[in-house]
């Protein structure tokens, strides 16, 4: 539908990320010099010039296992490592807390508000490094250009793409549940009362007008709700106050971050088998992949130290046990190689990609690895990809944990 | 009546002449309640309008169909209430196995010869017989002129006078078709090039009355309100703008324009003049369905703020005056409303979709 959606979903489901990454790094007690790497790195990558031209492009969405993968390799950007079962969580976190915000925005227009609370929070993650602070700057500004001519009914359009995309996501997050605006059947609570959007008058009042346009009558009727007048209009440049509250960091370190895999409707189970079929990644969508890793600073394998793993259950133990008991439907099934008839062709593209972890090679340089991949896809005509940890090429069957271990970095 | 009504100023605090009061009792005891709802296959999709109905009496039988991304739900209601049975159509280009595209809106046509089932989508238009088992028309959109950034898609849809079947494009401009009254040789007999944004909703003139000069009404994005009349040549017959609103939602009963806003404002134009004659500050959400039943005039608002709403119209021509009184209020819990339509044309009975919601909410009269 709309062809300018993408750049709001990946910016907002990036924020969402980056608040979740940040409060578990606390919990761990992450060292401050590493917890404060792990975030640059990411916001590094997440605003690399080359990929979001890419992402601004005027282009239909992604399909959602593109998008996964594309978070996936932005959550190891850095020496962080997640599990299969804490990457789904994460993931499960972030679309669900975006879909939230797009369904309770007042207005369709207000998801730009949304966004830009998002971007402040990135901007404050970064301010003291000026480099990275200038690509958040730019990225600003290329959205106020892009999004705040639109108008209402473009917004709408964009509004209703990217609830297409969320359709029949139900699950259900504890900070939600406990705050009453999810309840336990996973659907959000829409309240009848509150603050009306700004432009919307309270309604409850009927005018009648003669021909000559005088107003003859008035009637009141029982709204059934219970309405306020709307609040002042939040800020649409690059700085000020947002006033909606959909977008900031809901998350601290006394907040745990919890999902509930369990009692998901019949419906949602039937649309996720629908998206985990096997889909060829479209061209498109294999660009925005390959510019992501190019823009890829690939980290030094062989220095054990810097490295660590991120859990975003309690303990390790619930972390197993969540990968072993998710149900089939809600697995993301991010995406297998298609055993070719080449074995060869096979080794040969996994090589390309380089980092085995086993042996810790080093990887080809970031530029070329882009076009080499896109060039080995077209020769190969492979249907799908797997693209795990940093940039190692794995099988992986749905739900289970990868037979190659890269868990080194424990 | 009308005299008396129009040079009182009312408000909650005061209370009405005697005549009107027993004229709003009589009308508040027309309450609804909720009947068993229908199970479809799919949630429904965010999009404007996402409910059709199509009343078929010699069968006793009532269709329902709402859209869910690519695929059309579809149900057969038996009347009596025992026999459901459901079928889904995809939308895809003939002769391209795995290409599907978003569909933005599926309506029935009623003809006086025929009924149709059309469905809009971002790669064009099909038509179907109206139990959906046979596409007999296809149109492409033609995607090349379009700058990039601008969607692509179809999207309101109505029928008009005898043969002609009106579909709105994201450009602006207004497709005709020409139905014969069998067969699959529609034609495409004229394009409409009046509205510069995306068109939102089409609405034809449903009282049956033959004395109305306008018979359709067209909507866009930015709310503006093109009012026509149907024949070999479509003739413009006034144009209402908008106010940098989108208006979602349209209907013409008995030369009146009823139209729903993003502001959850319904506002009444009279449609040759374009004269404002009622402002309604309806839903605190954007209005995604309006629906009127032409027997009885009652109106039907729906919106994302979970609520539906019934109204009542009163069209008086010889005064030139119109009225609307508040009825009744559906509250959907923790549902965006995405579709609500009468079930017949008196509003004995209506029915409503909301967004992720995967049944067809059914409400009648007490």
């Amino acid at each position: 539908m709309s062809s300018r959606t993408l750049p709001l979903l990946f910016i907002n489901l990036g924020g969402e990320m980056l608040y979740i990454l940040a409060q578990r790094l606390r919990a761990q007690n992450t060292p401050a010099d590493k917890a404060k790497k792990v975030m640059n790195d990411i916001i590094t990558t997440m605003f690399n010039k080359k990929f979001l031209e890419e992402l601004f492009k005027p282009q239909e969405l992604y399909s959602k296992k593109a998008l996964r993968t594309v978070f996936d390799r932005l959550a190891h950007a850095s020496i962080m490592r997640l599990n299969q079962a804490s990457m789904d969580k994460l993931y499960d976190l972030m679309t669900m807390a975006f879909k939230y915000q797009v369904l309770l925005c007042p207005r369709p227009k207000d998801i730009l508000l949304v966004s830009f609370n998002h971007m402040d929070a990135i901007k404050d993650f970064v301010k003291d490094t000026p480099n990275i602070l200038s690509q958040v700057d730019e990225t600003y500004q290329q959205l106020v250009e892009m999004y705040t001519p639109l108008s209402s009914g473009e917004f709408q359009l964009i509004r209703q793409t990217l609830l297409i995309f969320f359709q029949d996501m139900h699950i259900r997050v504890s900070i939600f549940l406990k705050d009453k605006v999810q309840n336990s059947n996973g659907r959000f609570v829409l309240p009848t009362c509150g603050p009306v959007p700004h432009g919307t008058q309270v309604p409850g009042l009927i005018r009648l007008f003669s021909c000559t346009g005088e107003e003859v009558t008035r009637l009141q009727f029982n709204n059934g709700g219970n309405y306020t007048a709307a609040l002042r209009e939040g800020s649409f440049e690059t700085f000020g106050d947002r006033v909606t509250k959909l977008g900031t960091n809901m998350y601290s370190v006394s907040r745990p971050v919890e999902t509930h895999m369990s009692g998901t409707s019949k419906n949602s189970a039937q649309h996720t088998k629908i998206n985990t079929a096997p889909n060829p990644l479209a061209k498109e969508e294999l660009n925005l992949l390959a510019k992501l890793m190019g823009g890829l600073e690939i980290q030094k394998l062989g220095n054990a130290d810097s490295g660590f793993r991120v859990n975003l259950f309690a303990t390790d133990e619930e972390e197993e046990e969540a990968l072993i008991t998710r149900p089939d439907e809600l697995s993301y099934g991010v995406i297998n190689i298609q055993a070719t008839k080449d074995q060869q062709a096979n080794a040969e593209l996994a090589k390309i990609m380089g980092e085995f972890t086993e042996s810790g090679d080093q990887s080809p340089s970031a530029s070329s690895k882009g076009d080499d991949l896109l060039a080995m896809m077209d020769e190969l005509q492979y249907v799908q990809a797997a693209l795990i940890g940093e940039g190692g090429w794995r099988d992986i069957k749905q739900g289970q944990q990868a037979a190659v271990s890269w868990d080194i970095w424990q | 009546m009308v005299m008396i009504f129009s040079s009182l100023r009312l408000t909650a605090d005061h209370p009405l002449p005697f005549q009107q009061t027993a004229v709003f009792e009589r009308e508040l005891c027309k309450m609804y309640h909720k009947e068993k709802s229908i199970q479809i296959k799919n949630s429904a999709s965010a999009l404007y309008n996402n409910l059709s109905v199509l009343r078929i009496a010699p069968r006793r039988l009532t269709y329902f169909t709402v859209v869910h991304a690519n695929v059309v739900n579809m149900v057969s209601a038996s009347w009596d209430g025992l026999n459901y049975s459901h079928r889904q159509l995809q939308s895809k280009e003939p002769n391209v196995a795995t290409s599907t595209s978003l569909i933005m809106q599926v309506a029935f046509c009623v003809l006086p010869s025929r009924d149709l089932l059309v469905v809009t989508s971002q790669k064009g238009i099909q038509i179907y017989e109206s139990d959906g088992s046979i596409m007999v028309y296809w149109h492409a959109l033609d995607t090349s002129d379009a700058p990039t950034a601008q969607a692509v898609f179809a999207r309101g849809i109505s029928a008009v006078w005898d043969n002609y079947i009106c579909v709105g494009v994201s450009s602006g401009a207004i497709l005709v078709f020409d139905v014969p009254s069998k067969g699959s040789n529609i034609t495409l007999s004229e394009v409409l090039e009046e509205h510069k944004e995306p068109i939102t909703d089409i609405a034809s003139e449903c009282s049956g009355s033959q004395e109305c000069i306008a018979d359709l009404v067209s909507a866009d994005d930015g709310g503006n309100l093109c009012v026509w009349k149907s024949g070999k040549e479509f003739q413009l017959l006034n144009k209402i703008p908008g106010f940098d609103m989108s208006c979602s939602s349209v209907k013409l009963w008995k030369g009146i324009v009823v139209a729903g806003y993003g502001t959850g404002q319904i506002h009444l134009f009279e449609a040759v003049t374009g004269i404002l004659h009622a402002e309604v500050n309806a839903h605190a959400r954007w209005i995604y369905s309006l629906d009127i039943a032409p027997f009885s005039g009652l109106l039907l608002s729906a919106a994302e703020d979970s609520l539906v709403r019934v109204w009542h119209l009163t069209v008086t021509p010889e005064t030139n005056s119109v009225e609307v009184a508040h009825l009744h209020n559906e509250c959907v819990t923790d549902t965006q409303i995405c579709g609500a339509k009468f079930c017949d044309g008196d509003g004995y009975a209506f029915a409503v979709t909301g967004y992720d919601l995967s049944e067809i909410i059914r409400y009648t009269q007490l």
